[in-house]
């Protein structure tokens, strides 16, 4: 069967020749239009007149847009329709787009967008959390807080008590593929768009809306992403909506993408956070209450923000089970790009605030951390009590087990003892040794979008065509999901033709987001191929006069009894007894039930869980570090394909770790983004990666019924960067006493700061 | 301008604007997608193409596409993934590699690292991290990249990637002997100088600046030439690219050479040359710290007057060099050996990154006295510069700790850095004075770099 193997990429063959197509590789039409936008260079202010002048007598321009002269919605907000397309009469952030360049060529149109003059009067921008607060400038109308259990009397009554503080950086997808989209008209006023996105349905609707048109006049079609990491969930809504715009105005087809230092200047990052906290604990480091305060700057537009930091909420326990806990959330409302969707979504952010404090335990104890991450693990026993700070019992914790075979396959503690010896021989250079959990909740929690739909066709030839709403960023969505349908027929995958996902073909879609890409559309694709094969088992079964339960499905022929015949004959004479051969099919993901304002129910359908040591060095005179080795044990369920799952754990595990090392967002005092191209936002790069780099799969089938009892692992493993985190500041520790409050990301700098701290 | 070269094999001849990047022309002229654009300014490898010199050169290199002018490409070979695989379809090693091995996920960075792995492979290179380390890939962590590398590199080079001999007639654009250039550059003092455009690209692609007059200096042999006929000193032609200063480098001054191992990337050392990154006078260049400790005497010529003078008074002020218009940098002159050399790169990654603090120290102590001190910085002041407040507190002291501790204080004496993305200006006066603690352990034999450290 083809389902658990460990099939390469369906698309490497086109990857390494370079063959595989995005949307700037496309064949378009003769007189296809090139798109850019002109950028506010100011972070807030009131928008007095623009002169574009000289943009529209610029060599080859074509057409310049105003909100004026948009004929319907001015919006591309996937939420709160607070983000129109081009800014109206306010700017809200430096790199907002204010107007659009129609040109012939895409240097053309790069070059008119530099030349618009913009009469902006400047207002104070809100920049910092700090500024943020003071000014009371958020969404929503206040804090969210959600509790559990007695904190303030759990914290008077706690044996010890510790506070801190910490902040932590926003990160840039840096997709290596930049937002990118292609409009092309069709007869009657209809569109089709061809679309960097992780949410065709969300392009569909929102060009819609542009054109003043149905859904149904708008096909929407992805055949790859570039990378998407969540930077391509509604980040691409701009560019989609400008090319359909400009495409109906003028007739031609519309394409545009960011350039990089546009791309970054423009589009929105993972979210930085602020995390407070006030945690009272026993002599084991047993949390007994926490008051969790996170903040978190959102920019200037909703987005995802709420659901983001819901997320960061929802895992503030990590892999913990905390009594008593009090999480209170602020959204800030600043003058910076509009933060979005980041693999994790927030989740991390969550889970390196309580990683942090039990560090924080752990050194103030001078206990093992990996001893007071122990006790604080949530019981793998189901219990009335073992329930997370949202009231969802954890029935399905396996992190006990896991810890335990990471902690012996990773040789810990002789490392750990060795590393005190090293340390105590070596003054320049100090190693750390760090570990990290991670217990990620699979489901949107917004539940409506737990759902999925599927349609394949199976030819006369035997030929299967596939086709499902979840979209191909690299993760291997498509591979695992035909191996699903392959399985389903029980045909080798090449029997399966993998096709963009379309809008024509599924509709209402959700986004590929949440890593649920293979448990949702897998499950659908099963469906469909399920109601596939039982239709040719009861034609054939009538053929041969026997009960469809003696049809058998095998390695790529179907046996009627003691007749066989191959899959190809078997669709053949489905066909000629007139059997519909396409089918669709659907899922919705059971068993969850959120209120997202009380902060209580079961917004998960299971728990993906994973763990890693991270063992690093430090340079005590200048800060610089590298990670020397790294082992992980990470939970995939029954993996659907176990060789393209260890790639999302390493690919992940490496991103995190450059979100909390190299990966420095900085903005200046005007709220110009000071990092915006790769020469100055650092990425890591191939030596970054561990010299020793073990990751292995917990293989045992998820209890909850998902396909073929697999795990989504998109991006649990990111988490696993944190430990990364721990060790740098484990390094750091080696240099003093004090606890170095190490703040994130830890590049040179911060590192040396932190051992400046701990020598004090 | 005229320009012949070879694509993918084929014979190519083209007129074309001086500033048009191959990058471009790939894609929007001739139709070659495989080749991505990720950033445009040469730090991604997406764009990356194998270069070579089909007249007999071994120089197989990979560049960056996207910051390579077609004028830079007369005479030379140009592969790019298209012309990876074989004539018949047959995958490179590297390409199969890559596939089995999964070392592709998205695929964008992919052909990028195909057409830099092939180059490698190519050289019979096996530094894989040091050949990739242009090479961004978000989506896998580089450890699948690597196994393929490991997995291809015994592989025999398919014979298709074997380019015949290209003959290119001389080009006006790109003067060949040093005199020529030397005359032109006088009479046309307006003119840019592109020999890498490591830089001069980004001006095109980002500053979105229209160049009127230039002139290549790559096809300037003279230019290109390292001579260790000297016995004490070594002379670089500053045309000579970073990469091929690595090995001379390697030989006589293993740290400075570790250095230039970081400095920008395969593609970028590949294009980058050692006159251009003194000439173009930036702050943070990295090889003018190592040569000014080093005394590096610098060699200009102006039509046919020709003059020498130490680097470190080239360096007048922030974006002014002791250069007159249509004067030339034709080269630099080191001494050979120099055992207390040390040049320190501070940056936030590792590889491919601006230095945020750039030093270099070269002290000689006889009988525990300081009897010499040349320290220079980058990254430090608004040009490369010494920082002679701290020599002077060294010279003549004994080398021990007491002396150091002292002598790092003046560093804030003779350096004012700014705040800015890469380093706050407290961190960068800190890791200088810690750079000198560092070096007076490098010199006791103390392991001082991460990089040394094993698991």
């Amino acid at each position: 069967m083809s389902v658990h193997k460990p099939l390469p990429h369906d698309s490497g063959p086109l990857h390494v020749t370079g063959t595989a197509r995005y949307i700037d590789d496309l064949p378009v039409p003769n007189g296809c239009l090139h798109l850019a936008f002109g950028l506010s260079q100011t972070a807030a202010g009131t928008i007095n007149a623009l002169d574009l002048d000289a943009v529209r007598n610029a060599d080859g321009v074509v057409a310049v847009l105003t909100a004026d002269d948009l004929p319907f919605a001015n919006d591309v907000s996937p939420s709160a329709h607070d983000e129109p397309l081009l800014a109206t009469d306010r700017v809200h952030y430096l790199g907002q787009p204010v107007f659009l360049v129609v040109a012939k060529s895409h240097l053309a149109a790069r070059k008119a967008a530099r030349l618009g003059q913009m009469d902006i009067s400047e207002t104070d921008p809100i920049l910092t959390i700090d500024e943020a607060l003071a000014a009371n400038s958020r969404f929503e109308d206040g804090p969210r807080i959600w509790t559990k259990g007695d904190v303030d009397a759990a914290l008077d009554g706690a044996q010890h008590r510790l506070q801190g503080q910490f902040e932590m950086g926003g990160q840039e997808h840096f997709y290596l593929e930049g937002q990118a989209a292609l409009a092309l008209p069709q007869e009657g006023g209809d569109m089709v768009v061809h679309s960097s996105t992780q949410h065709p349905t969300e392009i569909q609707h929102k060009v819609a809306d542009a054109l003043g048109v149905p859904m149904h006049a708008v096909r929407c079609e992805v055949r790859r992403m570039g990378g998407g990491f969540g930077g391509k969930e509604s980040q691409g809504n701009a560019l989609a909506v400008a090319c359909a715009i400009a495409a109906q105005q003028t007739g031609q087809a519309c394409k545009m993408r960011y350039d990089r230092d546009d791309d970054m200047m423009i589009t929105g990052k993972r979210h930085d956070f602020r995390i407070t906290y006030d945690v009272g604990f026993d002599d084991k480091g047993r949390i007994t209450g926490i008051d969790f305060t996170q903040s978190t700057r959102c920019g200037w537009a909703l987005d995802l923000s709420l659901p983001v930091a819901d997320r960061a909420m929802l895992h503030a326990d990590n892999a913990y089970l905390l009594p008593h806990v009090r999480i209170t959330s602020h959204r800030l409302k600043t003058n910076t790009q509009s933060a979005t969707a980041y693999r994790g979504f927030g989740g991390p952010q969550g889970v390196f605030g309580i990683e942090r404090v039990i560090d924080h335990i752990a050194s103030t104890l001078m206990a093992d951390p990996i001893d007071v991450r122990k006790v604080n693990y949530y019981s793998q026993l189901p219990s009335d009590v073992n329930t997370t700070p949202y009231g969802m019992q954890v029935t399905d914790f396996i992190l006990g087990d896991m810890t335990d075979a990471l902690i012996t396959s990773a040789n810990y503690q002789q490392r750990r003892n060795h590393i005190a010896k090293w340390n105590a021989e070596h003054e320049t250079l100090k190693k750390g040794i760090g570990f990290s959990p991670v217990k990620f909740g699979i489901s949107f929690t917004l539940t409506h979008l737990n759902q999925a739909g599927a349609l394949v066709h199976v030819y006369q030839d035997g030929s299967i065509h596939l086709n499902h709403g979840g979209t191909e960023m690299g993760q291997g969505l498509f591979q695992k999901v035909a191996q699903v349908a392959a399985a389903c027929f029980d045909v080798p995958t090449d029997v399966i033709k993998i096709t963009a996902t379309d809008t024509g073909k599924v509709p209402n879609t959700s986004a590929t987001a949440a890593s649920s890409g293979s448990d949702l559309n897998g499950m659908a694709v099963k469906n469909a191929c399920d109601i596939l094969r039982e239709r040719i088992a009861a034609c054939l079964a009538e053929v041969h006069d026997l009960d469809p339960s003696q049809v058998r499905f095998e390695q790529g022929n179907v046996h009627i009894g003691s007749q066989t015949v191959t899959f190809a004959q078997a669709a053949q004479i489905a066909y000629q007894n007139r059997v519909s051969l396409s089918a669709t099919g659907f899922y919705k993901t059971p068993d969850l039930s959120w209120d997202r304002i009380k902060g209580q129910g079961r917004p998960f359908f299971y728990f993906a869980q994973g763990a890693a040591i991270t063992e690093v060095v430090i340079d005590t005179l200048t800060g610089e570090n590298r990670i020397l080795r790294t082992d992980i044990l990470h939970d995939a369920g029954s993996s659907l394909n176990p060789a393209l799952d260890i790639g999302q754990v390493e690919g992940g595990y490496v991103q995190g770790a450059g979100w909390l090392t190299t990966e420095e967002l900085v903005w200046d005092n005007k709220g110009r983004l000071r990092t915006h191209a790769p020469a100055t936002y650092k990425i890591p790069a191939c030596s970054d990666r561990p010299d020793i780099f073990n990751v292995a799969l917990w293989d045992a089938p998820n209890p909850s019924e998902t396909i073929y009892r697999s795990k989504a692992v998109g991006e649990p493993p990111f988490m696993l960067g944190i430990s990364a985190f721990s060790a740098l500041s484990d390094a750091v520790s080696a240099c003093g006493e004090n606890y170095p409050d190490l703040q994130a990301p830890a590049t040179p700098e911060a590192i040396l700061a932190a051992v400046n701290r701990a020598r004090q | 301008m005229k320009v012949t070269f070879l694509l993918n094999g084929e014979t190519v001849s083209i007129d074309t604007p001086a500033t048009q990047t191959l990058l471009d022309w790939l894609r929007i002229e001739r139709g070659l997608v495989g080749t991505k654009e990720g950033c445009n300014e040469g730090d991604c490898g997406a764009c990356s193409v194998v270069v070579s010199d089909p007249n007999g050169s071994p120089d197989v290199r990979a560049m960056n596409a996207c910051i390579l002018f077609m004028p830079q490409l007369h005479g030379k070979s140009v592969r790019t993934v298209e012309g990876i695989r074989g004539p018949d379809g047959t995958l490179h090693p590297v390409q199969q590699a890559m596939v089995e091995h999964h070392g592709s996920q998205c695929g964008f960075c992919t052909p990028g690292f195909i057409t830099t792995m092939a180059a490698g492979h190519m050289a019979g290179r096996t530094d894989h991290d040091n050949v990739l380390a242009g090479n961004l890939c978000r989506c896998t962590g580089y450890a699948p990249i690597i196994r393929a590398a490991n997995a291809a590199q015994n592989a025999p080079v398919p014979v298709w990637m074997h380019d015949k001999a290209l003959a290119a007639n001389p080009v006006d654009y790109a003067p060949d002997t040093l005199d020529e250039l030397a005359k032109t550059y006088a009479e046309n003092p307006d003119a840019t100088l592109i020999a890498g455009a490591t830089d001069v690209g980004l001006w095109v692609t980002k500053q979105l600046r229209d160049l009127n007059k230039v002139i290549f200096l790559n096809r300037c042999n003279e230019l290109q030439k390292i001579d260790e006929s000297h016995p004490d000193s070594i002379t670089i032609g500053a045309g000579v690219t970073m990469k091929n200063l690595l090995p001379t480098l390697e030989n006589f001054h293993p740290s400075y050479a570790e250095m230039v191992r970081r400095y920008g990337s395969e593609q970028v050392r590949a294009a980058a040359t050692i006159g251009g990154n003194i000439a173009n006078g930036s702050p943070i260049g990295d090889n003018p710290p190592a040569l000014i400790a080093l005394g590096a005497k610098l060699h200009l010529q102006h039509g046919q007057h020709t003059r020498d003078m130490l680097l470190e008074d080239f360096f007048i002020s922030y974006g002014k060099q002791d250069r007159a218009a249509g004067e030339l940098v034709t080269g630099v002159t080191i001494p050979k050996t120099a055992p207390a050399l040390r040049s320190y790169k501070l940056s936030k990654r590792f590889d491919q990154d601006i230095s945020a603090v750039c030093g270099a120290f070269n002290i000689t102590v006889e009988n525990g006295i300081v009897t010499d001190a040349k320290i220079a910085f980058g990254g430090m002041a608004g040009t490369p510069a010494r920082a002679t407040q701290v020599e002077a507190a060294l010279l003549g002291r004994p080398w021990i700790r007491e002396t150091i501790s002292t002598a790092a204080l003046c560093f804030n004496g003779d350096y004012t850095p700014m705040t800015d993305m890469r380093a706050s200006a407290a961190y960068r006066l800190e890791a200088a004075e810690n750079m000198l603690r560092r070096y007076f352990a490098d010199l006791s034999g103390e392991t001082v770099s991460v990089l040394e450290v094993s698991p």
